[in-house]
């Protein structure tokens, strides 16, 4: 509607240079950002030690943005006329500069403070500076699109294909690769530069694969079944605080508790998920919202059971398979070194840890990979394309989304047992929506269905900010653009293809 | 006779609760009824609005200005104002480019704008909850407080300003949406988009208008809830955005009394549940009321069926 | 139990499908009033009626996606087992009492390949043959067999509506045409005893009408099933029924062969108006 609107616009004022239309675009804008960051960005509000609360001023901030922003603006709008070239140009003199500047400040350079910055936050210049480089982008796509002149739907179907047939190709080539990768790295962590940190380096592994197995998990409920779950932390939360207790009360071992935390996980699912499932998704989505919270309130105020926001602490550690990781056993046991006639080194116990992640995660993807060519899977996957045909085939869509959502919240207990046993204690703090949001937006930025993608996209928004510390302050703030810009340009993911379930020919589309 | 001073307390403490809930809960119920979406970022647009009012509050100090219905007014205005420039922009950029797409892209999209806000606001305001000096202080004494030793019931003047702005409000705001042509044009993108574009409905205005209108209302609930508990913070939005979308269910999704009832019960659910039960799960109640709600009666108390089309 | 108290009420009748009274209100308005018709196995009965007439709020009554606010629905199955539809859950029609459906405007599951789309049909089959899942899982040999069959099943029907070609293909990149068939073709795909079409001609150009016409005989003579079509078309319902229910404002105006509708004065009333009088 919008582009017949702006198309409308530009053919009546054909009269009108270019250049005094985009300027219009831009001083629209500019009466916007200064509304928008007037107060929020001019004045910084805090509050010092008597509880005074006081602001300083930050006038230069709002200007700055009052500039570069329609600046910005006025560069899409000249782009959209006609005039990509100037547009490109200008995309990425800002890119550079300001990324360049702001890469300066972040590396501390003192020649940060000699080259005039328009912020004095450096990430606040980067931020900005990607702003420009998306212009760029804009500029670059439209440029192209227009040299191959408009496409017939043939054409763009064909181009879809050859896309989807990339993402496909890099699928299965990057898969096998990173499951080697993933294999192998422990081991040459130490002969690598990194070896000084080699038991940092790996415990960062496994808090990645971590999310890698919950980004699976998720992605059934999500990717496949198309329910939007925003609480699915709360049976992360359940899986942990089973292990915690059962551990620490009744003296179950790691390998007995996993598959408990996973049913009574589960059973939470089938327990709320079933007064709701059958409601539209977007009432899911604030039910499950509400649930996650609601396990976390619980959890802190239910002192007796759950130890309240301390939590649970000395969670016997993780023993391998009966022999544990310690220097000296307790009477009766034998340690883990001792049994295999080697030196105690606690970095046994980290990589021991590390290889229990892998095969879980390695195990939720081979289950989702098999449950998608079953008739279970196809089932999840049509009631995500239509739920009405579906009921008129004879499907229960209720019972249907119970098992996706039950299975998801199965793969998070696991992962959840794992997390306690890794940890040593848990509490709430540790089940925050943060957490939910945070492996949602694995998913969605993975492409939701694609093994491969959610897997990139845990090394890369929970990678980046661990051996990027600067970064971990705006990690948020990257989730929450990064999941609209997604939804914005590739809705289906940066990784996205669909592969069918079951094919008559081998290989390949017939046309 | 000795339960009663309690009790009233409680409505009085849960009327003005529930004022709050049911002006941040109008936006969730008009965009829903207009686009048939959870607008995940309302409660982020609500906090937002308490920061504007209280932002204003300071440079008000800052500026000498000392007459509190200057104070207010001002305070009313520009929150109002900022906060809808925030509910226009979130509406152009995350929600506008995905009309007609896939029923979850919006969602996520929507998910996204939240945590982008919050995190926007952490950052350039800092984390740490904002304490807030009263403006308006005191109030009737209406029960108790004798030789007896008996419980004191309090009215604030402070709840009394915010039940009156919340019903002058909400009347004006029926009469609008009753009996201007925004109001029929919203009607119409209602019942159906595409045919009200067809009559000449500028569909794209009227949706930006609703969630203009609707961040204005939010922005009113911010800045009183900015002077009477007077500690915001940036996760603020949050779990009120939370109970707000709950009032508007248990309301009817869709209905504007609906929406304002739904608040007013929520408010005085938690008030009573805090004072008679525990106050540390009056949140747990409250989502707990949510999932009874659409279990029993998923068109709420105001709403009317859904028919399905097939 | 209900089924059986049914049984012996409405024994007489030997029909496959019976709507005996059937109304369906929303608030004020009432859609569909006091209908009563038959419909045989192995027949085609056509259901007509100018626009606006009731004619899919009396087919989402009979396939479950509303309940009726009066009246009863029978389905007599085969083997002589009764089902009551209207007291039945909305999937369980399409599962136990084996009533297939097509939509106005096709729903199909347009991200999955035209034969995924027949496989899903087969779910509740299959289901049972992967053992709920966990049969499934393991690789059972059963589990394999009754996916190969269900596959044969699947691309025999898709050889028969002429899309085998393009098994492989999104069912929503197919053509407009195609995708119509393939809806059949899914419906089919569930062993129904009762095929309810809706408006299945609509869009259609004439060549693909009259295949789509050879195709519903096919299924009649052939696989021996009733089937229930609306058509809003005359010469479509006129050309392939075998009994037709005309409806017009939500009443049923005429009940009989196509011969006699052709003639009945209020079905040409209702579709030409009071133009008779001039």
């Amino acid at each position: 509607m919008t582009d017949a609107v702006m198309q409308r616009g530009a053919a009546a004022s054909k009269a009108v240079s270019p250049v005094v239309e985009a300027a219009k675009e831009a001083m629209v804008t500019v009466v916007l950002v200064f509304l928008l960051s007037i107060y929020m960005i001019g004045f910084q509000t805090q509050a010092n030690q008597g509880q005074q609360l006081s602001f300083s001023t930050h006038i230069l901030d709002v200007v700055w943005a009052c500039i570069l922003v329609p600046a910005g603006r006025f560069l899409i709008a000249l782009d959209r006329q006609g005039l990509s070239k100037p547009a490109l140009l200008g995309g990425l003199v800002g890119f550079v500069y300001l990324f360049g500047i702001g890469s300066l400040g972040l590396a501390e350079s003192l020649s940060y403070d000699v080259i005039p910055h328009p912020f004095d936050e450096p990430m606040v210049n980067i931020i900005f500076g990607l702003g420009a480089l998306y212009v760029a982008g804009v500029a670059y796509s439209s440029m192209r699109s227009r040299r191959h002149g408009t496409m017939t739907l043939d054409q763009r179907e064909a181009r879809e294909q050859s896309r989807a047939g990339w993402a496909r190709r890099m699928s299965s080539i990057l898969g096998p690769f990173l499951v080697g990768i993933a294999v192998v790295l422990p081991i040459i962590v130490p002969f690598s530069p990194w070896s000084s940190a080699t038991r940092q380096v790996t415990e960062t592994l496994t808090l990645i694969l971590t999310y890698v197995m919950l980004g699976w998990g998720l992605n059934i409920v999500v990717g496949l079944a198309g329910l939007l779950d925003l609480g699915y932390v709360a049976f992360y939360a359940v899986g942990a605080y089973t292990y915690a207790k059962l551990a620490t009360e009744f003296g179950f071992d790691f390998w007995e508790c996993l598959p408990v935390a996973g049913i009574i996980a589960a059973s939470f699912g089938i327990v709320l998920g079933f007064p709701v499932l059958r409601l539209r998704g977007d009432y899911l989505a604030i039910v499950t919202l509400g649930f996650g919270e609601m396990i976390r309130i619980i959890l802190i105020n239910w002192q007796v059971f759950t130890g309240g926001p301390n939590g649970i602490g000395s969670i016997p550690r993780i023993d391998f398979f009966g022999l544990p990781f310690e220097r000296t056993a307790p009477p009766g046991h034998t340690t883990f070194a001792q049994f295999f006639h080697i030196d105690f080194a606690t970095s046994q116990r980290v990589m021991f840890l590390y290889y229990v992640i892998l095969v879980l995660a390695l195990i939720t993807n081979f289950v989702t990979i098999r449950l998608r060519r079953l008739p279970i899977g196809r089932a999840w996957e049509a009631l995500r394309e239509d739920e009405t045909a579906c009921r008129a085939l004879g499907i229960n869509p209720t019972n249907t989304k119970l098992t996706a959502f039950a299975m998801g919240a199965m793969f998070a207990g696991f992962a959840g047992s794992f997390f306690a046993a890794r940890q040593g204690f848990v509490s709430p703090e540790s089940f925050v929506f943060i957490e939910s949001a945070q492996i949602l937006a694995i998913v969605v930025l993975g492409g939701m269905g694609s093994q491969v993608g959610v897997a990139l996209a845990a090394i890369l928004l929970v990678g980046l900010p661990e051996v990027m510390r600067e970064l971990s302050l705006y990690r948020m703030l990257f989730y929450g653009i990064c999941m609209v810009m997604i939804m914005l340009l590739r809705p289906r993911g940066l990784l996205a293809h669909r592969e069918p379930t079951i094919q008559y020919k081998r290989r390949g589309y017939s046309k | 006779m000795d339960w009663f001073p309690y009790f009233l307390q409680q409505l009085i403490n849960g009327l003005t609760l529930g004022s709050v809930y049911g002006l941040i809960a109008i936006g969730y119920t008009m965009v829903y009824g207009i686009i048939g979406m959870v607008n995940f970022a309302h409660g982020d647009i609500y906090m937002i609005g308490a920061f504007q009012a209280m932002i204003m509050l300071l440079v008000c100090g800052a500026l000498g200005i000392t007459w509190v219905p200057a104070i207010l007014l001002l305070m009313l205005i520009v929150s109002v104002v900022l906060t809808s420039a925030y509910g226009w922009a979130v509406e152009r950029i995350a929600y506008r480019p995905l009309r007609g797409s896939n029923r979850l892209a919006p969602l996520i999209s929507a998910i996204g704008m939240s945590i982008l806000l919050e995190n926007y606001v952490q950052l350039v305001q800092g984390p740490r909850p904002k304490p807030i000096e009263p403006v308006i202080r005191g109030g009737f004494q209406l029960m108790g407080g004798g030789s007896d030793n008996s419980f004191v019931v309090q009215l604030g003047y402070m709840q009394i300003v915010i039940v009156v702005i919340t019903i002058v409000l909400m009347g004006g705001f029926a009469m609008a949406i009753g009996n201007t042509s925004l109001g029929r044009q919203q009607r119409a993108c209602e019942q159906d988009m595409k045919m009200a574009s067809l009559l000449g409905v500028n569909v794209d205005r009227t949706i930006s208008l609703t969630f203009v209108l609707g961040a204005g209302l939010a922005a009113v609930a911010g800045m009183m809830v900015t002077l009477y508990y007077g500690n915001n913070d940036f996760f603020m939005g949050f779990v009120a955005g939370i109970k707000a979308f709950t009032a508007a269910v248990l309301g009817g999704i869709g209905s504007l009394p609906g929406a304002m009832l739904g608040g007013v019960l929520i408010g005085l659910i938690e008030a009573f549940w805090s004072a008679y039960f525990s106050a540390e799960y009056k949140d747990v109640a409250a989502f707990g009321i949510l999932v009874l709600v659409l279990i029993f009666r998923p068109t709420g108390l105001l709403g009317r069926p859904e028919i399905e089309k097939v | 139990m209900n089924a059986a108290t049914a049984a012996s009420e409405t024994a007489v009748s030997s029909a496959l499908l019976s709507v005996e009274h059937v109304t369906m209100r929303f608030g004020g308005l009432v859609a569909v009033e006091d209908v009563t018709f038959e419909a045989q196995n192995r027949q085609i009965t056509g259901v007509i009626g100018p626009n606006g007439a009731g004619k899919t709020t009396l087919f989402n009554c009979i396939t479950g996606f509303y309940k009726p606010t009066v009246g009863r629905i029978t389905l007599r199955q085969g083997n002589g087992e009764v089902m009551l539809l209207e007291q039945m859950a909305g999937y369980l029609i399409g599962q136990k009492a084996k009533v297939a459906r097509t939509f106005q405007n096709i729903r199909l599951f347009p991200g999955m390949s035209a034969l995924e789309n027949l496989m899903v049909a087969q779910h509740n089959k299959l289901m049972k043959a992967s053992g709920f899942t966990f049969l499934g899982l393991l690789g059972a040999p059963s589990y394999r067999h009754a996916e190969a069959e269900a596959k044969e099943k699947a691309v025999k029907w898709l050889d028969r509506v002429g899309l085998l070609s393009l098994a492989d293909n999104p069912a929503g990149s197919l053509p407009y045409g195609g995708q119509r068939r393939l809806e059949i073709a899914r419906a089919m795909c569930t062993d129904p005893v009762l095929l309810c079409l809706d408006e299945p001609a609509a869009g259609l150009n004439p060549r693909e009408s009259a295949e789509l016409n050879q195709l519903l005989l096919e299924i009649r003579d052939q696989v021996g099933i009733g089937i229930l079509l609306i058509e809003h078309d005359m010469s479509v319902v006129m050309g392939i029924s075998d009994h037709i229910v005309v409806l017009d404002y939500g009443r049923k105006i005429a009940d009989g062969a196509p011969a006699q509708i052709r003639q009945d004065p209020a079905v040409i009333r209702a579709y030409l108006g009071e133009e008779e009088k001039d």
